[in-house]
């Protein structure tokens, strides 16, 4: 099976792509942040529940974040 | 000089795009993007240019690119720090389950405390300040003194049914130990107490996030 050739992108596409990518890391790292907050307040009041959950929800966004990323740098 | 070739039929026909200075507008669009400037000294593409060259682009649009490539780079460090910082909150939150339980521990007494005054204690560590209030109907209630903001000293007002922090404005409800305005995000910690005889004991701390 051969593998199709990345098709060459202009330079006003891949700043639309790498504006694109931005945005969606920016709304992720909000969300990271929002989460962060909402768990330190959590553990300070006493409740351990939210603590594990919170963690996997923001390494995921991680993981999202750095296969973007790593797109970006592909292009 | 005069040109003697014949002029070609078809100039006047609906198929001649194909003659010289009748070819429609798209033959003459440039190959590549007007902006696209960079023409690196060796005439090979960017892509096998040195890394020092494709990061310091000599145009405009190139540069954009790599700044805003950059910044997502800077974003995605970020986004590790915030998932660092939510490992250490689960680090901590282990780590506390790990402690042991607060022990019962004398406070004060009921004939020392006059109704409608407050006392200071230390409970559980000596290094965390409380509050034991007696009301106006004799009901004993303890908090924390640290603020839930900023850990500033808590003042009861007892009068008005108040604690009131003087760093920031925040008011707490006396009765409950509920944010009620200002900037603390949590209530106070509630100290359990215990009355044996005259004697008054602290027995837990109850941490609330409403």
């Amino acid at each position: 099976m051969t593998r199709r050739p990345q098709r060459q992108l202009s330079r006003t596409q891949r700043m639309t792509v790498v504006t694109g990518v931005l945005c969606f890391v920016l709304i992720l790292v909000v969300l990271q942040l929002w989460l962060l907050t909402a768990t330190m307040n959590a553990y300070l009041g006493g409740d351990d529940g939210v603590v594990w959950p919170a963690l996997g929800a923001s390494a995921a966004c991680l993981l999202l974040n750095v296969g973007l990323l790593g797109y970006l740098f592909k292009r | 000089m005069t040109d003697d070739r014949p002029i070609d039929a078809r100039i006047d026909s609906a198929d001649r795009e194909g003659l010289t200075g009748t070819a429609r507008s798209s033959v003459y669009e440039p190959a590549r993007e007007p902006e696209d400037v960079t023409v690196p000294p060796d005439q090979r593409p960017m892509a096998e240019q040195p890394r020092w060259r494709r990061d310091f682009a000599i145009d405009w649009p190139e540069d954009n690119f790599i700044a805003r490539r950059d910044f997502a780079k800077f974003l995605v460090l970020t986004s590790g720090a915030f998932v660092a910082g939510q490992a250490w909150i689960a680090a901590k939150s282990l780590l506390r389950k790990t402690h042991p339980a607060p022990t019962r521990q004398k406070i004060g007494s009921l004939a020392a405390l006059q109704v409608g005054t407050a006392t200071m204690f230390a409970y559980p560590t000596a290094s965390d300040p409380c509050l034991l209030i007696r009301t106006r109907d004799g009901k004993l209630l303890a908090y924390s003194q640290k603020c839930t903001h900023l850990s500033c000293a808590v003042v009861p007002a007892i009068d008005q049914g108040l604690i009131l922090c003087p760093c920031h404005d925040g008011v707490f409800d006396l009765a409950t130990g509920r944010n009620l305005a200002g900037p603390p995000p949590r209530p106070l910690p509630a100290i359990e107490l215990e009355v044996d005889g005259d004697d008054i004991y602290a027995t837990g701390v109850k941490e609330r996030t409403v």
